[in-house]
């Protein structure tokens, strides 16, 4: 039910955006996540956006990780 | 402008019906020396083993990206014989249409199952036409059945998996089911997803050909990979453990799966193939398979097992292993 | 898929596993909160990958499944009225209420459709106006706010054939509820990582503050589930409890702002009720006065008297007290053919998960 897919987004218009999921096309509110541009990546849930993913979280969580499994 | 429409006339069995027949199916389905208006079709072959099979088709939408029901109506019989080792030789067509169903759908739809069944190379040599009134079909059902000859030193069974034996797919999983699901629910994608509807007996033959003691073959249709596996197992009283990584999905529609909280391994197939054969003969099976254009993305996906008999364990991505169960309950009804 | 797969890696994984097994001293129960974790740990086959001292519990994080039997027969006896089209998530269809389901009553002839996003409902509503469009609208609060964006718009667009049947649910009042319990030890929690995408931080406060668990908000792939757990033991072996973000990619510290603003124009807390646990202080909402006109629940509609299965333990399942093993009908007469509660019904229900993948 707490689904949530990263898509990103190629076109907004208002309150819409179009967003790419591996291919599939969709259309979603950006009302609850406003400050999106083009390009970006967002977290889809039952057609809305609901926050943008930090694409420089999600580096640096995956640095730590792989330096943490260098590291045994 | 008024657009023909099929009424309950057309299957009176009187004039209408006739004129139905003469003008729609007659020119494209003579088959000489078989008289299609005969009550029956006399089949004069005479070959030992006959293979013999049939099924419905209801699907909704009726047409849908990569086919229709009419292709789909061949290929579901045509895979079907292929999957016990027979070369399709004959199918019957018969349909349930709904009364106001438009002609000019009827052609094209009749258009395609001639086209399909040139392609699988079977003649349709028997039919019938039924019409009922307003609401009591959806629009156009079809049933074929088939009739094939397996080749002498083939016998393919779901019975027949034994421990150690390789398991092969011959593609994708999941387009036909995410196709028939997009086209009803309007999703839209970069690339058109299409089914992967397709007609595999000369697939089929060309495996056999290469390796004749190959030990099952089946079509992953409704219930998926998953399923179908399930059933392996089980008939063979053995296990079977499969590897996720090595299972082909394209991205669309593994993008949808995560979107709509659906797994791939359960969704319907109408052009893939699992074989089961001997440890051995799996790299000269898949090196025809990968030069075979309905086998491109062919893979060893995993292995028949002494162990968890009955059972089929997926090893997942990160190494975990779960069991795949069968499946239960269907969320999307009519995809074939 | 790019966030997907970079967080689906066997190598880290291992890496994972091997780390976790090394900082794990002792044996601990660390809770997963949400049902999408629940299935993530059993599609991964995690469970079997981590040590035998550090056994993984399922919490009450289904919508579905916590949805009262009394509000599953309101819902049927709304769609039982002729100019009523009830919509509502695909999960809810299947649930057993006291005598039927709405799966059933669509097979009857009923109105009811499915929906995917919570904005349909305004176009169905429109497309029917001599129909009520009613939205049984269940959820957390990752689904709450796009309701509240559903009902703003209903008002503005003036739609006046669009009612809600409000039942949803919030989870840090829930939470709080199972702590008190101790029915269960908890060591540690695995805090839903898209509840607290909307809710952030903050709300979780009382774990550490009033209980000393420590708890890690966490996301949903394999590696960051191993990450989550591995933060876990390490607070725990610290005898740290603190709330941590594994999540960050997502999740900020203050959460969706945005989001809380919706939830709170449309909505106030209220007492709210879960099958199996009763009724929980402030775990649910209600409209604000200014939409109360949108409320379903003001239909004049006769809704029968609504009864449990005597032997059904989803509401032990849920607080994590019982497993699905130690029910007497699991597998036997409870399977997902014929579901006898909600566990066994929602694709994320423990019994569910319990029956596809054990």
């Amino acid at each position: 039910m707490c689904l949530g897919v990263p898509g990103r987004i190629i076109e907004i218009e208002k309150t819409m955006a179009k967003v790419d999921v591996a291919g599939f096309l969709r259309e979603i509110s950006l009302d609850l996540c406003p400050d999106v541009s083009v390009g970006e990546y967002v977290l889809i849930h039952t057609g809305f956006a609901i926050q943008k993913v930090d694409e420089e979280d999600a580096k640096e969580t995956l640095e730590l990780l792989k330096k943490m499994v260098q590291a045994i | 402008m008024s657009e023909e429409k099929i009424l309950l006339a057309h299957g009176s069995g009187g004039k209408l019906s006739h004129d139905l027949i003469q003008k729609l199916f007659l020119p494209l389905f003579l088959n000489p020396p078989f008289e299609p208006l005969d009550d029956s079709a006399e089949i004069p072959d005479q070959k030992k083993r006959l293979a013999f099979t049939t099924d419905s088709y209801v699907v909704n939408p009726l047409f849908f990206p990569g086919g229709d029901i009419g292709k789909l109506a061949v290929c579901g019989t045509v895979n079907d014989l292929s999957m016990k080792g027979a070369i399709p030789s004959y199918l019957s067509l018969s349909f349930i249409i709904e009364e106001g169903f438009p002609i000019e759908l009827l052609k094209k739809i009749i258009s395609s199952i001639h086209a399909t069944a040139k392609v699988a190379g079977v003649k349709i040599v028997t039919g019938d036409t039924k019409v009922v009134e307003h609401g009591a079909a959806d629009q156009l059902f079809i049933n074929t059945a088939g009739i094939g000859w397996i080749k002498e030193g083939v016998s393919l069974s779901s019975k027949n998996a034994r421990p150690g034996d390789a398991i092969l797919l011959s593609g994708y999983i999941g387009d036909h089911e995410m196709a028939i699901l997009s086209q009803r629910e309007g999703f839209q994608f970069q690339e058109a997803l299409k089914s992967d509807c397709a007609p595999l007996n000369d697939l089929v033959q060309k495996m056999l050909d290469v390796c004749p003691a190959i030990r099952c073959m089946r079509d992953p249709t409704r219930g998926g990979l998953a399923t179908i596996l399930n059933e392996i197992a089980s008939m063979s009283n053995v296990g079977i453990v499969i590897e996720e990584e090595k299972i082909p999905i394209r991205e669309s529609v593994r993008g949808i799966s995560e979107l709509l909280g659906l797994d791939p391994l359960y969704l319907a197939n109408e052009g893939k193939l699992i074989c089961i054969c001997p440890s051995g003969a799996e790299g000269d099976l898949l090196k025809v398979m990968r030069s075979h254009p309905l086998g491109k993305e062919a893979h060893l996906i995993g292995k028949v097992t002494e162990e968890n008999r009955k059972k089929v364990v997926l090893k997942t991505l990160i190494g975990g292993h779960r069991i795949l169960d069968m499946l239960t309950g269907s969320q999307y009804p009519r995809i074939c | 898929m790019k966030f997907v797969d970079e967080f689906r890696i066997q190598e880290i994984a291992k890496g994972l596993i091997e780390r976790i097994k090394k900082a794990s001293t002792k044996p601990v129960q660390l809770m997963e909160v949400c049902g999408t974790h629940t299935v993530s740990i059993f599609r991964y086959g995690i469970r079997g990958l981590l040590p035998e001292q550090i056994r993984l519990i399922s919490g009450p994080g289904c919508p579905v499944c916590v949805t009262p039997n009394s509000d599953i027969d309101l819902a049927i006896a709304l769609c039982r009225q002729k100019d009523v089209i009830l919509t509502t998530f695909g999960d809810m269809m299947k649930v057993p209420g006291s005598t039927s389901s709405l799966q059933k009553e669509k097979a009857e002839g009923k109105d009811i459709r499915i929906i995917y996003s919570s904005l349909e409902v305004l176009r169905i509503a429109k497309e029917n106006p001599e129909k009520k469009v009613v939205f049984f609208a269940i959820g957390f609060e990752t689904t709450s706010p796009t309701i509240a964006v559903a009902i703003l718009r209903t008002k503005e667009m003036g739609i006046p054939n669009l009612f809600f049947l409000n039942s949803q649910k919030r989870i840090p009042p829930a939470l709080y509820a199972l702590l008190q319990l101790r029915q269960v030890k908890i060591n540690g929690l695995i805090l839903p990582g898209h509840v607290s995408t909307i809710l952030g931080k903050a709300p979780y406060q009382f774990i550490s503050k009033e209980f000393s668990i420590p708890a890690v908000i966490t996301g949903f792939e394999p590696l960051d589930i191993l990450q989550g757990i591995w933060m876990l033991v390490r607070q725990i072996e610290e005898n740290r409890s603190e709330i941590e973000i594994q999540y960050k990619r997502i999740v900020k510290e203050e959460g969706n702002l945005v989001a809380q603003a919706k939830i709170d124009e449309v909505f106030e807390k209220a007492d709210g009720h879960w099958r199996g646990i009763g009724r929980i202080p402030e775990s649910g909402y209600r409209f604000k006065e200014a939409f109360q006109t949108m409320d379903a629940r003001a239909f004049d509609v006769e809704v029968e008297p609504s009864k449990e299965h005597p032997e059904c333990l989803c509401g032990e399942v849920l607080q994590g007290i019982k497993i699905p093993l130690e029910c007497r009908l699991f597998k036997k007469v409870c399977h997902p053919e014929n579901p006898i509660g909600p566990c066994m019904v929602s694709i994320e229900g423990t019994c569910h998960t319990f029956f596809k993948y054990q």
